[in-house]
């Protein structure tokens, strides 16, 4: 299978690899996929309180090159964006960024739930209504 | 530049003791043909062009007389007698023509044919075929090392059963299954035993009279002989095995496979097992103690590895591993200048695991991750020194990355999440 060179970029310089701490209120974690299907993705932000801007994200992903890629660019995309505008992010940005082929479209999907259930986890912690978050994204 | 210091420079650079890249360690798929076996093969291909059928000129004999030479050579090697060697395209063809045309010659006798799941897809789909003509096929399991147990064959023969065919060594996990006691099974059972030798002929010692064997498949490409060249050994004595054929024509082969015969091919085939008898005790010497070189140096920098199918009873030049939580196709990315097979036995696009690793009771996770090294007559120990570096330098990278790797590692059971299946 040939790659195209920001996957390949991606893979060989994956952006923000690591782990932030799980147990602080600022952080949400989204792990999604499984063992058994060959693609497992952790991704993680740390939410300024105040601002409700992603101040920093981290990532770890079992899975393909496509999919490494995928959730690479999608820390470097989340990062510096308010929870909301991350939202937003959609996977056929990700698809058109790292020309991924269709068989490959899934791990971008995948890099889109494991944003969601980052900012999911993050607001439960915090006890932000959907619509709350909805809010300051109009605002922003 | 002067000519005095191009020289002087080329002399000071240091002997280049790198490897070419890329590295071929995917010996089971194919092998590079070896330069002995070209040389044999060449005349055939210019001055030696007659039809080995054609009985009354000279070009005719000429070309006879290499293929029957070939014959001995093949012969020799797996303890036959020439006669019994049919010449076939491969062992593809060699597989449909000893099952199909068994099963095709004894109907009469019976409908049971009982084989192991673990089979190439030429011996699986041939009992496949069958099985939408009317006959029964057993595909037995595989122990948890991949060795199919003989007394599961002993429980599965009936009076019907006409056939087992079970291979000799494993193309993926290279094991070597008990061939001599499921010969002598059968023959006591008074059933045939048909065996896919494709991946043991030239490396491992047969015999087709010490192990009973009444069919066995070879092919060229598999031992550093030509590709589309093989052969179907048909024991003619004790007992004495009729095959229907498969393909009619000129009555080529003792009517067993028309066809002009592929003499240059052939040539090949035949030097490729001289070679291969000659050398067996030295190659195998050596194969095997690179194999557990390269295990030993990846065991030694990489933990949670597991070495698939039973090492005792294995074939010297393979190694099959699995790599936990990285997943196989981010591992063959990262070591893309290296010819090895992954256990995502796809075209990626289905992402299914290997059949026969899932046969050992792997799970599919641990089946993505699996690698199988395919050492073979051209691998140095320099080219092993390079892979082992390269992919331990992978797995290690891939670990830091994989969310897998840091839960196991903080003690968390994996099995014990609930995972988002999509
Ligand atoms: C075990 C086994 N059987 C059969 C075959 C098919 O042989 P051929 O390529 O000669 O048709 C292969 C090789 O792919 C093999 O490994
Ligand atoms: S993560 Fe499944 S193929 Fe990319």
């Amino acid at each position: 299978m040939a790659y195209s060179d920001k996957v390949v970029d991606h893979y060989e310089n994956p952006r923000n690899v690591g782990t932030l701490d799980k147990s602080s209120s600022e952080v949400g974690t989204g792990l999604v996929g499984a063992p058994e299907c060959g693609d497992v993705m952790r991704l993680q932000i740390k939410v300024n309180p105040d601002t409700q801007i992603i101040e920093d994200a981290k990532f770890k992903t079992f899975g393909c090159g496509s999919a490494i890629a995928s959730s690479s660019l999608a820390t470097e995309w989340v990062k510096g964006k308010t929870v909301a505008e991350a939202l937003a992010i959609s996977n056929t940005e990700i698809v058109k960024e790292l020309a991924l082929p269709p068989v490959k479209i899934h791990c971008s999907v995948l890099a889109e739930d494991a944003i969601r259930a980052a900012i999911g986890d993050w607001k439960k912690k915090n006890n932000v209504a959907e619509t709350e978050s909805a809010l300051v994204g109009a605002s922003a | 530049m002067s000519l005095a210091t191009e020289i002087e420079l080329l002399e000071s650079t240091p002997v280049h003791t790198g490897v070419q890249l890329p590295i071929y360690m995917d010996n089971h798929a194919t092998t590079a043909l070896d330069p002995r076996v070209l040389e044999a093969m060449l005349p055939y291909m210019t001055k030696i062009y007659g039809n080995a059928a054609s009985r009354n000129h000279s070009f005719g004999w000429e070309a006879e007389q290499g293929v029957d030479k070939a014959r001995e050579q093949i012969a020799k090697l797996i303890g036959a007698t020439a006669k019994e060697i049919i010449f076939t395209s491969g062992a593809t063809e060699g597989n449909n023509l000893a099952i199909k045309g068994v099963a095709e010659m004894y109907r009469e006798k019976g409908n049971h044919i009982i084989t192991q799941v673990t089979e190439h897809k030429a011996v699986l789909d041939t009992c496949k075929r069958l099985e939408k003509n009317g006959f029964k096929v057993t595909y037995l399991p595989v122990q948890a090392d991949g060795l199919v147990s003989v007394a599961d064959i002993e429980a599965a023969i009936t009076p019907e059963t006409i056939l087992v065919t079970i291979m000799y060594a494993n193309n993926e996990i290279g094991v070597v299954n008990p061939i001599a006691e499921i010969g002598a099974l059968c023959h006591a059972k008074g059933v045939l035993f048909h065996t896919d030798g494709v991946q043991a002929v030239g490396k491992i010692p047969v015999n087709v009279q010490t192990d009973n064997i009444d069919l066995l498949s070879l092919s060229g490409h598999k031992i550093y002989g030509p590709k589309g060249v093989g052969a179907l050994y048909v024991r003619r004595r004790n007992p004495r095995v009729q095959l229907n054929a498969q393909i009619d024509g000129g009555g080529h082969e003792r009517g067993m496979r028309s066809g002009t015969l592929n003499v240059p091919g052939i040539v090949g085939l035949g030097e490729a097992c001289e070679l291969a008898g000659a050398e067996m005790v030295a190659e195998t010497a050596r194969l095997t103690q690179l194999r557990d070189y390269l295990r030993g140096r990846l065991e030694a920098k990489i933990d949670y590895t597991a070495v698939n199918g039973n090492m005792d009873h294995h074939l010297p030049g393979n190694l099959n591993m699995s790599f936990v939580y990285v997943e196989g196709e981010s591992l063959l990315m990262g070591i893309n200048d290296i010819a090895v097979s992954s256990g995502s036995a796809c075209t990626s696009a289905t992402l299914e695991p290997s059949y026969v690793l899932k046969a050992l009771g792997l799970g599919d996770d641990v089946a993505h991750s699996s690698i199988r090294f395919g050492l073979g007559r051209f691998n140095t120990k320099e080219e092993v020194d390079y892979v082992a570096d390269k992919l331990i330098d992978t797995v290690l990278k891939l670990r830091e990355l994989s969310p897998l790797y840091e839960m196991v590692k903080e003690g968390i059971d994996l099995t014990k999440i609930e995972w988002t299946a999509h």
